[in-house]
Parts: C-alpha cells; sequence; structure tokens
C-alpha cells in the first residue's frame, strides 16, 4: 500500500466524522467530544480519546471503528490513547451535535451539574420533548438504556422520551 | 513512599468499587420496577468501570506484570482489600439502597479530594468519577427519602436497613498507616477527615426520610487487613469462576 502525504489535524478530524457512536449513530465521536487530540507522522497516527463514562461498553467498539476509519486512509500504524484529564463533559457538544440529536429523538443535554455536593432537589429546569416540543415534562429514572442517558415523560403527547444526561 | 504502600492504597480503591459494582449487578433482572433494575445495572456498570481503572493503575505500580484482570480474577478474599460494608449481602430493596447512599456519599467526597492527587492519572480517574458518583447520590437519596417517609412497611425496613449497616460505616474512615502514607506523599487522602462531612450529608438524607441516625455503637472493621466476612468468599466463587476454569481466555 502507497502511503499517501500527511494529513493536517484538520483533516484526520474530518476523517474520523464517519466514525459514529454506536449507541447514538446520528453523532460522530468528533461531535461527541470523545476525540482530544489526532497527529499524524510518518511513524503513523496517534489518536488520544476520552471515555464518557468509565464503564463505557460502547468504547472498545469505538476503538475498533477508529482504527478501521484510519487503516483505509493507508496512514501507518495506529495507536490510540486514552485521557482521563480533563473528564469528558457534554458542554463539549457543539450546537449542531444537539440539533442532531433532538431531531433523532434524544433531548440534548442542558448545562453540566453544578458543584453543588448532596444534590438533592429536583432539577428546577425541565427538558423540552424532542417531538412536541413542549417543556411540561417529567423525569421518570436518573439512568436509561445507556450509561449516559435518562428517562422522561412528556406529559403533553404522552411519550416516554430519552434525555442526554449533562455530565 | 514505597511502591508497595501506594499498590496498598490503590487496592482498597479498586476493591471498594469492584466488589460493590458485583453485587449491584446481581439485580439485574431482579429490580423492583424495570427503570430501578436498569439504573441499578447502570451503576454497577460505574463502579466497575472506575474499579478497572483504579486496579490497572494498582498493577502498574506494583510493577509485578499484573493487570486489571489478574487483580480481580486471581486473589482471594484474603488479598482483597475492601471495606466490609461493600460485601454485604444484597438483602432486600432498602438494604441495596441503603449500603448505596452510605457508600456513594463517602465514595463523591473521597473522589473529590482525590482529584488534586499528586499522581496524574489517579486524578483523573477521580475527576471522572466526581461525575458519576453525584448520580449515584441524587439515585440513592432520592430513594431513602421514598422509602422512609413512605409506608409503614418501606418505613420499617429502610429503619432497619440503617440500623443494621451502620455498625460497617465505621471502617471506611479508619486511616492506618497505608492511609496515612498515601495522604502524606500527595497520592490520596486520609479517610478520617471524611468523616465529619459525610456524616452531616447523612444526617440530612435521614432527617429528610423521617429516619432515625443511630447512636454510636461498635464499629466492624478488618476488610481493609484482608479480615472478611463469610460472605465474600461466596460473591467471589461466582465472580471469578469463568476466569479460573478457562484461564487466558479471550473473547
Amino acid at each position: 500500500m502507497v502511503k499517501r502525504a500527511i494529513p493536517s489535524r484538520e483533516e484526520l478530524f474530518e476523517i474520523l466524522q464517519s466514525v459514529k457512536d454506536p449507541e447514538v449513530p446520528v453523532l460522530s465521536v468528533v461531535e461527541l467530544g470523545i476525540i482530544r487530540d489526532v497527529v499524524a507522522s510518518d511513524a503513523g497516527v496517534v489518536v488520544t480519546i476520552t471515555p464518557t463514562y468509565s464503564g463505557c461498553p460502547a468504547m472498545h467498539a469505538i476503538e475498533l471503528e477508529i482504527r478501521r476509519a484510519l487503516a483505509a486512509e493507508a496512514l501507518g500504524p495506529v495507536e490510540i490513547r486514552t485521557t482521563y484529564s480533563p473528564a469528558w463533559t457534554t458542554d463539549w457538544m457543539t450546537a449542531e451535535a444537539r440539533e442532531k440529536l433532538e431531531a433523532y429523538g434524544i433531548a440534548p443535554p442542558g448545562r453540566a451539574e453544578s458543584s453543588e455536593l448532596i444534590p438533592l432537589r429536583r432539577r428546577a429546569a425541565t427538558i423540552r420533548c424532542p417531538y412536541c416540543k413542549s417543556h411540561n415534562t417529567e423525569q421518570k429514572s436518573v439512568f436509561g438504556s445507556t450509561a449516559c442517558k435518562s428517562i422522561w415523560f412528556c406529559n403533553e403527547c404522552r411519550q416516554p422520551f430519552e434525555e442526554f444526561k449533562a455530565i | 513512599m514505597s511502591d508497595a504502600s501506594s499498590f496498598s492504597y490503590l487496592l482498597r480503591l479498586g476493591d471498594d468499587r469492584l466488589v460493590l459494582g458485583h453485587r449491584l449487578s446481581e439485580w439485574c433482572g431482579h429490580g423492583p420496577i424495570l427503570e430501578e433494575d436498569i439504573a441499578l445495572a447502570n451503576v454497577a456498570l460505574d463502579l466497575i468501570g472506575e474499579a478497572t481503572l483504579l486496579l490497572k493503575l494498582a498493577g502498574q505500580v506494583e510493577g509485578n506484570g499484573r493487570n486489571e484482570d489478574a487483580l480481580a480474577y486471581f486473589r482471594d478474599a484474603i488479598d482483597y482489600r475492601n471495606a466490609l460494608l461493600v460485601e454485604l449481602p444484597i438483602g432486600d430493596f432498602a438494604v441495596t439502597i441503603v449500603r448505596q447512599l452510605f457508600f456513594s456519599v463517602f465514595s463523591l467526597l473521597e473522589m473529590e479530594a482525590l482529584r488534586r492527587s499528586a499522581n496524574a492519572d489517579l486524578a483523573g480517574i477521580a475527576a471522572k468519577a466526581v461525575k458519576e458518583s453525584r448520580y449515584h447520590v441524587r439515585h440513592s437519596a432520592q430513594w431513602v427519602i421514598t422509602l422512609g417517609d413512605g409506608s409503614d412497611e418501606s418505613h420499617a425496613r429502610a429503619q432497619r436497613a440503617v440500623d443494621d449497616l451502620w455498625r460497617y460505616t465505621g471502617e471506611l474512615f479508619m486511616a492506618d498507616a497505608v492511609d496515612r502514607d498515601a495522604a502524606a506523599g500527595g497520592l490520596g487522602v486520609d479517610p478520617s477527615t471524611l468523616a465529619e462531612p459525610w456524616r452531616a450529608q447523612i444526617e440530612e438524607v435521614l432527617r429528610r426520610a423521617t429516619l432515625n441516625v443511630p447512636s454510636a455503637a461498635y464499629m466492624q472493621r478488618g476488610g481493609r487487613e484482608g479480615r472478611h466476612t463469610e460472605h465474600l468468599g461466596h460473591m467471589l466463587a461466582e465472580m471469578q469462576i469463568v476466569a479460573r476454569s478457562h484461564p487466558e481466555a479471550t473473547w
């Protein structure tokens, strides 16, 4: 295989746009903020990623997909490094990504949690229903079908829906 | 501080979360309602994820080539360093959720302190765990209030769980040479400094739940030195059987 010219950081991010989150396939790993850095050199590519949650079972699949996407570009060996600091936050999600999420039927995350030590009070701000856009919604469970989502119910259109949790 | 002492300290952090994560996973398919089944599995996943990172780091510090799987699956109960609280059987839902409140508040305080660890890897793991622990605290606190301030039956069961588990909470805050070494060396936090803020938060939740705070009593200890209840061995037998029957297997 012939190696092509070394791509720029922007070009590498563009390549990784093709890697989707297996649990939320409308979003790429770049839009989610999982990719912290990509550097290419004659020696290959080094990708630095950060997990959404410590035990996120999708991370392994995501690593395989990153390798697959980069292998198709013939850029040499791929090394994937994992970093935990700074910790992933939903605040890194772009406005465009939030729109895609809502269109897909998942309420996008609000601002990340305050530093309140024991958050006993229910959140004052309610989440907008991704279907009918009503704010007359209530949280049914802090935990949903994946670590990153919670379960809500819309009192207007009577639909359960999921919210991408702000962390 | 020596690598051996650092290893012991990290092992305690990892073992607390691995053992409690496994206990919670026993609820999978048995939760009282579907949402709660999912919630307990989610919390289990967070804890096992944190344990994976902590045990991996412990293995690196130890320097004997043991990874997180070797530490999880090929140590016997006597070599586990978790607090006794987390190894107790899941009991009824009240026992599970009261224990979860006790541990989650402790874990949140511990991880908040560890964000300032001199070990960058541990600081990073802690920063992530803090975010997860906040959800665990909120979830368990809301449930304890619901159960305590609920029916006569749920109140009685919640109070019994608080009374039965209370004697296992003291061990979380007992500092020994390993803890003091870790704190002095900048790696860890002296757990005795977390006792007061923990008690303040727990009392607040129990008050809202109309539950009584047990009066000071004898506190059980031993887990940090490998002296466990009979329950841990049974739990490990189940947790480790596949890895020990098929060592080196991959899937």
